[in-house]
C-alpha cells in the first residue's frame, strides 16, 4: 500500500550510511595525516568534507521531499525530521575534520608526543559516528544510548592531552605552536564527539518519540 | 472541563455491534477528530451524541452519554437536546428556499417571528460562519444556487443559528476544493471559542491541523484517545501508528 514510501525511506537510511561512512573516512584521514604528516592525505580530507557538505545538501532535499509528498505521520515523521538533525552534526563533523586537517599543513606539530593518543581519540570518535549510524540503521535505542555513554573516553583522551601540554609548557624547551596546534586538535576531535552524541539523541528519538540528552 | 462524557457505550444496530464499549470524555471548548477505517463507527457515535440513530429502526444503546453531566438518553427533550448538539453533514445539505429561510428556519421553529431578531440571527450566524460577506446581497436567491463550499459553510451557520454548545461534523469538507476546506477549517478553529467541536474526517492532515484531541476507532472499539500532537508523533498503540501511517491491512 505505501511500497513507494517505503522504497524512498530505504534509500534515506542508505544515504545515511554513505554520508556517515564519509564522516569516519574524514576523522580517520585527518588523524592519520597529523600521525604520519602526510599532507597529501590532509588535502584528502577537504575533498571528503566537500562531498560531505554535498550529501547533506541531497539528503537534505530527499527529507523535504519526503515531507511534502507523503506528509508523514508518527515513526516515519521522527525518522525524517531526525535525519534532518543528524545531517546537520555530520556536516559539521566533515568540517571540523577539515580543520584538523588545516592545522595539520601548518606543519607546527614536529614533536610526536600525544599523536598517538589523537590517534586513539580518532578511532574512539570514529567509533561513536558508526555506531549512531548503525542504531538509526537498526532502531536500537539500547546501542544509540551507548554511544552518548562512550563519549566519557573521548572527554578522556581530551583531559590527559591537555594534562600533557599543561606539563609541556613548564618545560624550559617549550614549543608553543607545537602544544597549541596539538590542543586544538584533541578540541576538535571532542567537539566531534559530541556531534555524534547529538546524532545518538537524534537516533533515540526517533525510535522512542523522546529527546534525551 | 468535559462537554460530553461517553460511558461504556455500545451501541447495536439489529444484532450487529457497531461500538464497543466506548469510554470517552469530550473536552469543552476544544476539538476532537474521529478517525478510523470506513465503517469502524464513527459516523454512529457522532449520531448518537444528539441522537440521530433514535430514528434508525433496531437501533438500541447500552452505556450512558452525558451532555454537561446530564443523561441525553435521560429525561431530556430529542428537540432540545438537538438545538443543543448541532449538526453539519459530508455532503452540504441546504434546504431548497432562500439563503435567508435557511438559517431562520431552526430559529423560527424554536418560536422566534420577530423580522428584527430573525434579520440578527442571519447576520450573525453567516458572519460566524465566514460566509457573510460573499452572500449579503443575495440573502433571498435560493441557497441551491450556491457553490458547493459556500453551501457547507451555508450548513454550518444554519446549525450555528439556533445557538448550539456542541456541533458536530461529519467529513464536513470532503467535498470541498483546498480553498472551502481552509475556510473551513479556519471557521472550525475560530468557533471553538464558542463551541465544542467533534469532526470527524479521513484527512490526516486535517486532524493534525485543527483538532486538540483524537480518537482511533477500528472494528467499533476505540483503540486510542488523546492529544493529536501525541497521537499522530508517538502514537502508543500499534494499530494506530499503522492506521496513520497508511500500513494498515
Ligand atoms: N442504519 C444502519 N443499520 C445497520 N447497520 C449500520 C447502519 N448504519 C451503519 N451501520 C453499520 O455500522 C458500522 C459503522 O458504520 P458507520 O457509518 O458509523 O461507519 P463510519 O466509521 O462512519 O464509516 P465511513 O468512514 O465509511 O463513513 C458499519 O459496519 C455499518 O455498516
Ligand atoms: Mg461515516
Amino acid at each position: 500500500m505505501r511500497t513507494k514510501f517505503d522504497e524512498q525511506l530505504n534509500i534515506l537510511n542508505k544515504e545515511l550510511i554513505t554520508m556517515g561512512a564519509l564522516c569516519e573516512n574524514a576523522i580517520g584521514n585527518s588523524a592519520k595525516a597529523l600521525v604520519d604528516g602526510d599532507s597529501r592525505m590532509a588535502e584528502s580530507v577537504w575533498e571528503l568534507a566537500a562531498r560531505i557538505d554535498q550529501k547533506e545538501r541531497e539528503i537534505e532535499a530527499m527529507c523535504l521531499k519526503l515531507l511534502l509528498q507523503q506528509q508523514p505521520v508518527a515513526t516515519d515523521l521522527r525518522v525524517v525530521s531526525s535525519a534532518l538533525k543528524m545531517i546537520t552534526d555530520m556536516e559539521r563533523i566533515g568540517k571540523q575534520s577539515a580543520d584538523i586537517a588545516e592545522i595539520v599543513t601548518l606543519e607546527n606539530i614536529k614533536n610526536t608526543d600525544g599523536t598517538d593518543d589523537i590517534h586513539d581519540m580518532a578511532v574512539a570518535a570514529i567509533k561513536m559516528v558508526t555506531d549512531s549510524i548503525d542504531a538509526f540503521v537498526k532502531k536500537d535505542a539500547a546501542a544509540a544510548r551507548a554511544v552518548a555513554e562512550y563519549d566519557d573516553v573521548v572527554d578522556g583522551f581530551f583531559n590527559k592531552i591537555k594534562q600533557m601540554i599543561i606539563v609541556h609548557f613548564s618545560r624550559p624547551e617549550c614549543d608553543s605552536e607545537y602544544a597549541i596546534d596539538l590542543l586544538m586538535i584533541a578540541k576538535y576531535l571532542e567537539r566531534i564527539g559530541d556531534h555524534a552524541v547529538n546524532i545518538a539523541n537524534w537516533v533515540l528519538f526517533s525510535i522512542t518519540g523522546n529527546k534525551e540528552g | 472541563m468535559d462537554k460530553i462524557t461517553v460511558e461504556k457505550l455500545d451501541l447495536f444496530y439489529g444484532s450487529f455491534q457497531a461500538l464497543k464499549e466506548i469510554t470517552l470524555n469530550i473536552p469543552a471548548n476544544e476539538i476532537t477528530a474521529l478517525i478510523g477505517p470506513s465503517g469502524c463507527g464513527k459516523s454512529t457515535l457522532l449520531k448518537s451524541l444528539n441522537r440521530m440513530n433514535d430514528l434508525v429502526e433496531g437501533c438500541r444503546i447500552e452505556g450512558s452519554i452525558r451532555l454537561d453531566r446530564e443523561d441525553i438518553y435521560g429525561d431530556m427533550d430529542v428537540n432540545l437536546l438537538r438545538k443543543r448538539v448541532g449538526m453539519v453533514f459530508q455532503k452540504p445539505n441546504p434546504f431548497p428556499m432562500s439563503i435567508y429561510d435557511n438559517i431562520a428556519f431552526g430559529p423560527r421553529t424554536h418560536g422566534i417571528r420577530s423580522k428584527a431578531k430573525l434579520d440578527n440571527i442571519v447576520e450573525r450566524s453567516l458572519r460566524d460562519a465566514a460566509i457573510w460577506d460573499e452572500v449579503k446581497d443575495r440573502l433571498k436567491k435560493p441557497a441551491l444556487g450556491m457553490s458547493g463550499g459556500q453551501q457547507q459553510r451555508l450548513c454550518i451557520a444554519r446549525a450555528l443559528a439556533v445557538a448550539p454548545e456542541v456541533l458536530l461534523m461529519d467529513e464536513p469538507t470532503s467535498a470541498l476544493d483546498p480553498i472551502s476546506t481552509a475556510k473551513v477549517e479556519e471557521l472550525a478553529m475560530e468557533l471553538k471559542k464558542q463551541y465544542t467541536i467533534v469532526i470527524v474526517t479521513h484527512n490526516m492532515q486535517q486532524a493534525v491541523r485543527i483538532s486538540d484531541k483524537t480518537a482511533f476507532f477500528l472494528l467499533g472499539e476505540m483503540i486510542e484517545f488523546g492529544e493529536t500532537e501525541k497521537i499522530f508523533s508517538m502514537p502508543e498503540n500499534k494499530k494506530t501508528e499503522d492506521y496513520i501511517t497508511g500500513r494498515f491491512g
